[in-house]
């Protein structure tokens, strides 16, 4: 029953690493732009949560799609004024750019709401275990392998059949290719970098409760979305998905079993996968 | 009482604007010689920003708030405050304390979020023989590295020996430990060890968790599987909320196992958000905010009036820790050199909003009540109540030796 109960906190743990990731997997992988400033998005998500569910008293599930909203929104915003200028400029000036922007947000949220940690009141019927077949399962985390799951497979299927989809993947081949036909290059980016942000947004709601949110939020969890990118390789949205599956249970095994070096595995998972695999797990390998 | 003489007076009227250059002409214009020694400055240095920020927020506003109530004039000096922010990043610390030694001739450097930071500030204490008055950091050994260090926080062994007292007489006999793997992590661990094992009770599982950690899942889960009858929880305020959540996520709520610990997981500062996941924690500390004393209610309704937030046992810490310079200087009648100060120092007593305290003269370490509190709903809110006092509690970690 244990290693059941292990493998479920790992999918969900894994879960939520990829909404989490799953907009920088868009933004570097289709649109090749480096934003570190990604957990910002994140957090802005949570915290808007925290405002109005818990000023406002919003329920918590009509909370989720306002935290979508508004980082797709401040996402927006900040695409139109500053991202815009740097698609065309080296990586390391997007690094450095991003990262100023993760301190700002850092201090702009510990001005505006307090450098303590905080929480979302979460309705009484997500708090608690239920029992399935005698298997102790988190109310909370299954909702987060529910939600996650559906979200997996609408943006796969956004990417894959629609027509916005291949706009996007057309942009992303061949920029002037795809406007000389007519596709509006800008919008497209614009649009896809919202949603990424809205994808940030939703799982900084989500991971305030497991993760705990404060204005550190953005650097604590860089790593770990930096690390899904990496391993699962940027060419799909699966590539990331399995890579924070296969992290998330690793993780959470690792610090069960071996408590002492638990903190390890999922850079010891990194290192093996990388020397193994240079692209990541799931990649077309071809250079740009 | 602090008496106020007529030289403050004049610059008494710059002092809001905090312009250095006013205070010291109003100074010229009231006093005829000698100004430089009329100023006692205390360089404060804190943590304002990234994680510990909440300590140096709840620090600075207690020794304001004591200024305030005191008045800004002791045995005939101004007190002057300059408060820096070291980010809790001991190298900054050992910078700013360095130019506040240096280049503003600080007569008291005090604060010190962590451990960490309170060692970089050690020897230049020792060096420049300026009094290094601790009022956060909580390891055992924190004092014996400079003669000039006193401290009015607490140490981790103070409430991590008394919990383990505790937990043996009231039954715990089976425990499972899970700490932050960090010096006060090892600290609060290894003193509750000791007093347990020797008090026949069994730590079945000692579980480090890294201190960056953003899911206790696995650990808790760990825990639970050994069933014990209380785990013994630190971890930095901050995380206990998210600990208690998983904890009760878990379902470990509704099972047997107690959750004891040093009081740093049930923070006044955090207790309020952490939910009902908290209710019935049993720790044991150096403050509550809802300690039933006169004083500490005049305490905490002025803080809460001032600031709007509840104090909590850092607060305290920086409240003790100006009364203590304060008192020191009356004592000297003025005199702000280290080796005076530091002498004035020992074996001060007086009533804190915690309870009676001193400082142990051999030492220069805290002596305070250890209260034993359940965390429970007063008033719609959750507070530490205390239902158990071990008086005068020196620190186990020394006088083992």
């Amino acid at each position: 029953m244990t290693i059941l109960t292990v493998l479920f906190d790992g999918i969900a743990a894994g879960m939520l690493l990829f909404v989490l990731a799953s907009g920088l997997a868009v933004t570097l992988g289709l649109m090749n732009f480096v934003n570190l400033a990604h957990g910002a998005f994140a957090m802005a998500g949570g915290y808007i949560c925290v405002v109005v569910v818990n000023r406002w008293g919003m329920p918590f599930l009509a909370a989720l799609p306002v935290a979508f909203l508004f980082s797709a929104m401040i996402g927006a915003l900040m695409e139109r004024t500053l991202y815009c200028h740097l698609y065309g400029r080296s990586h390391l000036d997007q690094v450095l750019f991003t990262v100023g922007l993760v301190f700002m947000s850092i201090t702009g949220v510990d001005y505006v709401m307090g450098s303590s940690q905080v929480f979302i009141d979460i309705p009484k019927y997500l708090q608690g275990q239920i029992e399935v077949f005698g298997l102790g399962m988190s109310r909370y985390r299954l909702l987060i392998i529910l939600l996650c799951s559906l979200i997996t497979v609408a943006v796969q299927l956004i990417l894959t059949k629609t027509r916005f989809g291949s706009r996007l993947r057309a942009s992303v081949d061949d920029t002037r290719v795809a406007s000389g036909l007519g596709i509006n290059v800008n919008t497209v980016f614009a649009l896809t970098f919202a949603f990424g942000s809205g994808l940030a947004g939703l799982g900084g709601a989500l991971g305030a409760e497991i993760l705990g949110l404060d204005p550190t939020f953005p650097l604590k969890f860089l790593i770990y979305i930096m690390i899904v990118v990496t391993v699962g390789g940027t060419s799909s949205i699966t590539g990331p998905f399995l890579a924070s599956l296969l992290l998330g249970i690793g993780d959470v095994a690792g610090k069960y079993y071996v408590p002492k070096f638990g903190a390890f595995a999922i850079y010891a998972m990194m290192i093996v996968i990388l020397i193994w695999r240079p692209h990541g797990l799931f990649s077309r390998a071809v250079s740009k | 009482m602090v008496t106020r003489i007529s030289a403050s007076k004049a610059s008494g009227i710059f002092n809001r604007g905090g312009l250095a250059a006013a205070a010291f002409a109003a100074l010229g214009l009231s006093v005829s010689a000698a100004q430089a020694q009329e100023t006692v400055k205390i360089g404060l240095i804190v943590p304002m920003t990234g994680q510990q920020a909440s300590t140096g927020k709840q620090i600075v506003s207690a020794v304001k708030l004591y200024m305030l109530q005191k008045g800004e004039t002791v045995a005939g000096k101004k007190i002057e405050l300059i408060v820096k922010d070291d980010g809790a990043i001991p190298d900054n610390t050992k910078r700013i304390a360095q130019e506040l030694i240096v280049n503003d001739k600080v007569n008291v450097i005090a604060g010190f979020g962590i451990t960490p930071t309170a060692l970089a500030a050690a020897p230049l204490a020792t060096q420049a023989k300026v009094p290094e008055v601790v009022m956060a950091a909580g390891t055992s050994i924190i004092t014996e590295r400079s003669p000039y260090i006193v401290r009015t926080s607490f140490t981790l062994p103070q409430s991590s020996t008394i919990i383990a007292d505790w937990a043996l007489k009231n039954g715990i006999k089976k425990v499972v430990a899970l700490v932050s793997d960090y010096a006060p992590g090892h600290d609060a661990l290894n003193s509750f060890k000791a007093t347990l094992t020797a008090g026949g009770g069994q730590l079945v599982e000692e579980i480090k968790v890294p201190l960056a950690n953003p899911d206790f899942a696995p650990f808790l889960q760990r825990a639970k599987d050994a069933a014990p009858d209380a785990l013994f929880i630190f971890v930095p305020s901050g995380q206990g909320g998210t600990l208690m959540k998983q904890f009760a996520e878990r379902g470990l709520d509704k099972s047997n196992i107690k959750v004891i610990g040093p009081g740093d997981l049930t923070d006044d500062d955090l207790l309020p958000n952490m939910g009902d996941a908290a209710l019935g924690i049993v720790t044991a500390h150096l403050y509550s905010a809802n300690h039933p004393s006169a004083m500490n209610k005049a305490y905490v309704a002025a803080f809460q009036k001032a600031y709007d937030f509840r104090p909590n046992f850092m607060s305290v810490g920086g409240y003790d820790g100006m009364h203590l310079i304060y008192e020191a200087l009356k004592k000297t009648g003025g005199k702000a050199d280290g080796d005076s100060l530091i002498a004035a120092m020992k074996g001060l007593k007086w009533e804190s909003p915690r309870g009676p305290i001193s400082i142990d003269p051999e030492t220069r370490d805290i002596v305070q009540n250890i209260y034993i509190r359940k965390v429970e709903k007063v008033n719609g809110q959750l507070f530490n109540v205390e239902f158990a006092t071990f008086e005068a509690v020196k620190d186990p970690g020394k006088a083992k030796k």
